[in-house]
């Protein structure tokens, strides 16, 4: 299975449709640094307008930290565009070009050539989101410098000690892994159901753009669902920049607010994949290739 | 004869009578007046020390702060390497801005126990009527000569209360631990903004309801009249 996961990685990464994702991510990323270098202050008051009317803030709140977090934020809700593009590809694709047939003439089963496809999408998915690190995380440090990290949540604001971040990112990032593994093996699922790339990378999309509007509308009938749908817990990646406090309001430094919570959406997430990718295993199994 | 005396026993304590409130004012005046001198012994300071900020709805790690006074009135409070916040109003965590420089009437309050310490409260209340500062209370330790607590009302900023413990600097007039409290208001922010979409739990909500907001520095090191640059304070 070596071999074809091998193989498999050489065709994503032959085609331009890869890079371009890197490409688009490195440009997001780009502008929303530019853009803080050029009028950060400015974002910064707007965002602190309200709170800055009681307590005056000292220090550097527009540090490299500060800045991944924004990044994760807006890009997390994007990236999934970009894996779909991959992902959703890994079957149809190959159908749509009518080499399916040849691939399966190779003498390995069936299950070790979906399961190369599958890794494959999933290592390009982790590639990207590497890439996301390297450039939103430390990139962002490299320019903007360090510093505690001032997050202001709807009710209250959190402010992590510098000395107390970088593993959160690193929790946050593998949680992110998780939620965009996800997507991944939702594209890699459809991409069973047709025979273009079109339809499958559109599929999915429109999953997770349906899902996330019904996870962040505030509606009491959609909060009903909303535990059910994987969306709601794709940003639960949230919660590692939380900590307990004591009954003197004094931070718990190294510990998480809501454990259980990350806990629950990455037990959630895993089922999800496992789910999607067990069931593309089925498919594909018992799926008879006309093209 | 007897009625000539008698109308002028009465005339003098009348006078005695009324000249009792201004007496009053005068030995406040000179009470302040003494406590000012003492905190005037220090020209200038730096400190060390740990600030712990008390908000409901910040959750702030303990962090190690640096202060900077010179007198009159030049203050820095700068955290080690961090963020602070620090509540907004005319007033810093400083012992030289609770008492007015001048242009005030001081009127005796009466007398109360402060940390176990018997106390003068004195009623701070400023001649100009643009005064930042509309009234100021001051709880001294007349035998020490050192504010215990204080209680400021601004015209912008509402009002603030500070609680002084004082250990080795007390000599100085500085303490060992100054507790900040004030009236914190609510704080939302909309969603949209945070790109939170979850609801806050109750037991959060229940945490975040109608608390003052407390700053508390405890002070490790002080080194007094060694001389600092103004341009610490810009």
């Amino acid at each position: 299975m070596w071999t074809y996961l091998q193989v498999e990685l050489y065709k994503i990464f032959r085609r331009p449709r890869t890079y371009l994702s890197f490409v688009a991510i490195t440009a997001l990323i780009g502008v929303i640094q530019l853009g803080l270098l050029v009028d950060g202050k400015e974002y910064t008051e707007f965002v602190m307008a309200d709170f800055a009317n009681t307590f005056s803030v000292d220090g550097k709140i527009l540090n490299g930290y500060f800045i991944c977090y924004i990044i994760l934020q807006l890009l997390l809700v994007h990236v999934p565009l970009l894996i779909a593009l991959i992902a959703a590809d890994m079957i149809s694709g190959e159908a749509n070009m009518g080499t399916l047939r040849i691939l399966l003439t190779k003498p390995q089963s069936r299950t070790a050539i979906v399961t190369a496809k599958f890794l494959a999408a999933a290592i390009y998915t982790l590639l990207l989101l590497i890439w996301i690190a390297v450039l939103g995380l430390f990139v962002s440090m490299a320019i903007f410098g360090t510093d505690d990290l001032f997050i202001m949540k709807s009710s209250y604001v959190v402010i992590v000690k510098e000395s107390d971040i970088f593993w959160r990112y690193a929790g946050a990032f593998c949680f992110a892994a998780l939620a965009m593994l996800t997507v991944s093996s939702l594209g890699f699922f459809l991409s069973f159901f047709a025979e273009n790339s079109i339809g499958p990378i559109v599929a999915t999309m429109s999953v997770i753009i349906v899902f996330t509007i019904l996870s962040t509308m505030n509606i009491p009938i959609f909060n009903i669902i909303k535990p059910y749908l994987f969306t709601s817990h794709m940003i639960t990646w949230k919660e590692f920049f939380d900590f307990k406090v004591n009954d003197a309001n004094e931070a718990m430094v190294g510990s998480i607010q809501y454990p259980e919570k990350i806990i629950k959406s990455a037990l959630v997430l895993i089922i999800h994949i496992i789910g999607f990718a067990g069931a593309s295993i089925l498919l594909f199994r018992k799926k008879d290739i006309l093209s | 004869m007897h009625l000539f005396n008698t109308r002028k026993i009465v005339v003098a304590l009348c006078f005695f009578l009324s000249s009792l409130p201004f007496a009053k004012a005068q030995e406040m005046n000179s009470l302040v007046a003494k406590v000012k001198a003492k905190l005037d012994l220090v020209n200038d300071y730096t400190a060390e020390g740990k600030m712990k900020t008390d908000v409901a709805f910040i959750k702030a790690p303990i962090g190690r702060v640096k202060v900077f006074y010179k007198r009159p009135n030049k203050f820095k409070l700068q955290r080690d390497g961090g963020i602070s916040i620090l509540p907004k109003g005319g007033i810093s965590i400083n012992i030289g801005s609770m008492i007015m420089s001048d242009g005030f009437l001081a009127i005796d309050a009466g007398e109360t126990v402060v940390a176990n310490t018997k106390t003068r409260i004195v009623k701070l209340l400023p001649n100009a009527d643009n005064s930042e500062i509309i009234l100021s209370t001051l709880y001294i330790d007349e035998a020490n000569l050192l504010i215990m607590k204080s209680v400021t009302t601004t015209r912008a900023s509402g009002t603030y209360e500070m609680e002084l413990s004082y250990g080795q600097f007390a000599k100085y007039g500085l303490p060992d631990k100054v507790l900040f409290s004030f009236n914190a208001k609510d704080y939302k922010l909309p969603k949209g903004i945070t790109l939170e979409f979850e609801d806050t739990d109750q037991a959060t909500k229940n945490r975040l309801k109608g608390k003052k907001g407390r700053v508390e520095i405890t002070y490790t090191a002080y080194s007094i009249n060694k001389g600092i640059a103004d341009a610490v304070f810009n």
